[in-house]
């Protein structure tokens, strides 16, 4: 008989090693999978990796998937850490680029690019954030669910960008084509050594939400209210205020995800240009542990996979449906890998032969 | 004559990861007698009684029941053999009613005959002198009747052998003395009876052997009338102790008027009054003790007063000032102090996750200049406490939810003591400590009565809050019933207070 018995908690070595092995295993058992379906594994391995490093343009593609996902994740990190869950970054990240758009359509366009870029960014972290000020304010208020509103409040985003973008905002000269113009170059981030300088914004970003959560007076308030809201309330901190402020920056980061995005790789605003990004966040924000260095080196690679997966479609006519099992094979293994940093299974003789001789 | 062994624990060993809970114990229990399992918090008591009952099953050693070695895999055989546990923390459902959470999970077929179940649950009752009105919800019972319908739910599936883990903690005097007169019953009717304690005097009242349990290993088992309480204490901690409260004197000249609470009246969370036109006054350099059964009040009272509970009539006037409507910080700043252990000891005053240096900063990061929060002086200041509360730990980096009970109230009244209060609250303070940790912090306290802080003790040991204390305000229900003097005041009469009732004739100092 099998038993689950918990054991001593694992030290952060312990546990690293844990997520390291169980990646490799995962990697085992999509090989296994993969042999199954006719394919080499080590093939589709080494042309996942070559598909997401092996020329420049690969590698600055990965970059491009990476950039949204780490400030996604960052922002996600923070309201994570207070235990507000914000399944919201996906809506966060449309009604940034939204607003942003908002600008870039309505203001001149003799505006330069140092002035309009900023303006736009700063409207996207307004509007991102106040999408999620709005259920947090509803949860302080009414004691509502913040992981359903916040779920809800993406499609209320996604559906507006679909509407103006088939309705009010439609580019009369595309021939019909529901989409809306693109944006000036003076709407357009520039690119800085052949990427754009979103990735800088992403460093940056990195450490700045480092400082805070590790450093800062407000980051420390933020991790006391997730981990004790009673201990928070008796050493006197206004946790409504701190909750707010921190659902402002959360917001704040997914709606300049969604700026660099729209700004850097559409030029303009589509209603699919997230791709379900704001979902991978969470994911990856949670392998990384809510750690903003972790955060990078994990979204990273998951943009590999991501990019290299793509790739794998053209050279080896897999669908893409088959990089999608990997990644979810792989996000089996390390979730259930933390079952295993508290508990270990034991084999038990039976004993129900009771009274015999032991 | 030597009665008849029912069940032998032999070499039972049991190990939490690095923690040997259990080291090699033998236990004896005899049919017809009431046997104590005396030891401090952490000896083993709790996990040997709930590898007897079939929740842990041992690492090592034999358990023979009438001569035949038994293993359990669940309580479920446990109970079928004839054992039953009765935990300190009850587990029944409180919508449903007494008779409900009794005959749970014990019904064959598919209809519940419910008159013969409540005749036979009134034939046990009869038998060994219980009451329960089989009907009554849970949620409308005080705690000695859950523990009724606890004991009747274990006798009802026929145990022989019942454990009772600190059964007496969450009673007043009288509800124990009922208590002992229904074990007694049952050591007529030839059952055993083993009883988890750490009170001295409750193993000598009522057990006739007792085993001693030390770090997990059995020190002795002796039969208790050849025994004194010296003894005992001296087997269970391994050292002698001197069990003596101190009251101490203080300069008459720091005792002044520190806090006037006046008809102060609080809800709670359900807008019921917690607090109930409650008034007293507290001076420095004097420790007032709070007596009452749980969840009279005390923990409302403390928040009132710090500021985390909304008041709705009455005031609270510190140093002359009326700090009602104050937010918690100005209150702290003002040199009001709370430290608050509650049940689960983590709950409120400490975050478990985080380690001693963010635990110490807690309520001084706000003082700090800048917009960071300065962890090297965070560190000197941890290392400091620990040192002065002698904190056994590897580091200032240790995570507080690792240290043992006693450090982890050490680092929270460390932390509070720290700071230099005016007014100390403090509310179970040596909740599941042992006895030297325990006389560690009645020492601190005094010590703090010395410096002149005025002390608010809410406590649950009568016999510590009578020793102790300058005065003891009993409440019961929100209410002061009333403000006595401990020197005058009997452990019964004090239990009477904290049900409600008045002796006669009785000292009023209230009212």
């Amino acid at each position: 008989m099998i038993k689950v018995v918990k054991k001593n908690e694992a030290s952060a070595l312990q546990a690293n090693l844990l997520r390291i092995g169980s990646c490799l295993a995962a990697l085992l058992a999509a090989a296994m999978l993969m042999s199954l379906l006719g394919y080499n594994p080590l093939v589709v391995y080494s042309e996942i990796f070559k598909g997401a490093t092996g020329t420049l343009y690969r590698f600055q593609e990965t970059v491009n998937k990476a950039i949204p996902l780490v400030i996604l994740s960052l922002g996600i990190s923070v309201s994570e850490r207070m235990k507000f869950s914000n399944i919201g970054a996906e809506g966060q990240f449309y009604v940034g680029a939204l607003a942003a758009t908002f600008l870039a359509f309505n203001l001149p366009e003799n505006i330069p690019a140092v002035v309009m870029l900023p303006l736009m960014m700063t409207a996207a972290v307004v509007a991102g954030g106040l999408w999620c000020l709005f259920p947090a304010m509803l949860k302080v208020r009414f004691g509502t669910s913040e992981t359903l509103v916040t779920l809800m409040m993406n499609y209320i985003a996604i559906k507006w960008v679909s509407y103006l973008q088939y309705g009010p905002w439609k580019d009369p000269k595309a021939y019909g084509f529901p989409k809306m113009p693109k944006f000036t170059e003076n709407e357009i981030i520039p690119k800085v050594l052949g990427i754009h300088a979103g990735w800088i914004i992403a460093l940056v970003l990195v450490v700045l939400v480092y400082l805070l959560i590790s450093k800062s007076k407000l980051g420390y308030e933020i991790s006391v209210l997730g981990e004790n809201e009673q201990t928070a309330k008796y050493v006197g901190m206004n946790t409504t205020k701190i909750l707010l402020i921190a659902v402002l920056i959360s917001g704040g980061l997914c709606g300049a995800a969604g700026m660099i995005q729209s700004s850097a790789i559409e030029k303009s605003l589509t209603d699919s240009m997230s791709g379900g990004l704001g979902f991978t966040a969470i994911i990856t924000a949670w392998l990384a542990r809510l750690s903003a260095p972790a955060i990078l080196v994990v979204s990273f690679l998951f943009a590999m996979l991501l990019q290299g997966s793509s790739y794998l479609q053209t050279a080896l006519q897999i669908p893409a449906a088959a990089a999608e099992l990997l990644q979810g094979i792989i996000l089996f293994f390390v979730l259930a890998s933390e079952f295993f940093t508290q508990y270990k299974f034991v084999v038990k003789k039976s004993s129900k032969g009771k009274g015999a001789a032991v | 004559m030597e009665k008849e062994v029912f069940i032998k624990l032999e070499n039972i060993s049991k190990t939490f990861g690095p923690v040997k809970a259990n080291r090699n114990i033998n236990l004896e229990l005899r049919k017809g007698e009431i046997h104590a399992l005396l030891g401090e918090n952490g000896s083993g008591k709790s996990t040997l009684m709930n590898i007897l009952s079939g929740i842990y099953s041992p690492d090592g050693g034999s358990i023979m029941l009438d001569g035949k070695q038994v293993a359990f895999d669940s309580p479920k055989e446990a109970i079928e053999a004839g054992i039953g546990m009765v935990h300190q923390h009850f587990k029944l459902v409180d919508v449903l009613s007494a008779q409900e959470n009794i005959i749970a999970g014990q019904c064959k077929g598919v209809f519940i005959n419910k008159a013969k179940m409540t005749e036979s649950i009134l034939t046990i009752c009869k038998k060994y002198g219980l009451t329960v009105n089989p009907n009554k919800k849970i949620y409308n019972m005080s705690v000695s009747e859950k523990q009724t319908v606890e004991i009747i739910k274990v006798l009802y599936r026929g145990a022989k052998v019942l454990i009772l883990d600190e059964p007496t903690a969450v009673l007043t005097p009288q509800e124990t003395r009922v208590l002992f007169e229904i074990m007694r019953n049952m050591k007529r009717e030839g059952c055993a009876v083993v009883i988890i304690t750490h009170k001295m005097n409750e193993v000598m009242e009522i057990s006739d052997r007792v085993t001693v349990l030390r770090k997990g290993e059995s020190i002795a088992t002796i039969d208790t009338s050849s025994a004194t309480p010296e003894q005992l204490t001296e087997l269970m901690v391994g050292k002698a102790i001197d069990l003596d409260l101190e009251r101490v004197q203080v300069d008459p000249a720091l005792v002044k008027e520190v806090l006037k609470v006046e008809n102060l009246t609080v809800l709670n969370g359900e807008r019921r009054e917690a607090v109930s036109n409650v008034s007293f006054t507290l001076s420095g350099g004097e420790i007032l003790g709070v007596a009452g059964i749980a969840d009279s009040g005390q923990k409302e009272l403390c928040e009132a007063i710090t500021g985390m509970m909304k008041i709705k009539s009455g005031k609270v006037v510190f140093k002359g000032e009326n700090i009602v409507g104050l937010s918690p910080r100005d209150i702290i700043k003002r040199g009001v102090s709370l430290s608050f252990v509650p049940e689960d000891r983590l709950g409120m005053g400490l975050v478990a996750g985080m380690n001693i240096i963010d635990n110490v900063l807690l309520k001084s990061y706000q003082n700090m200049p800048g917009l960071f929060v300065d962890r090297k002086e965070g560190r000197k200041k941890a290392e400091e406490i620990v040192q002065r509360f002698d904190i056994s730990t590897p580091g200032t980096n240790q995570i507080v939810k690792r240290l043992s009970g006693g450090n982890i109230q050490k680092v929270l009244l460390g932390r509070e003591i720290d700071l230099e209060p005016e007014l100390l609250i403090t509310a179970y303070p040596v909740r599941g400590l042992d006895i030297g940790a325990s006389y560690n912090i009645y020492d601190v306290l005094n010590q703090q009565k010395q410096k002149g802080v005025a002390v608010l003790f809410i406590g649950e040991d009568l016999d510590v809050l009578l020793g102790l204390c300058d005065r003891l305000m009993v409440m019961h229900n929100g209410k002061i019933m009333d403000i006595v003097d401990p020197k005058k005041i009997t452990k019964d009469e004090v239990g009477m207070l904290m049900v409600g009732r008045r002796p006669e004739g009785g000292e009023l100092y209230y009212d």
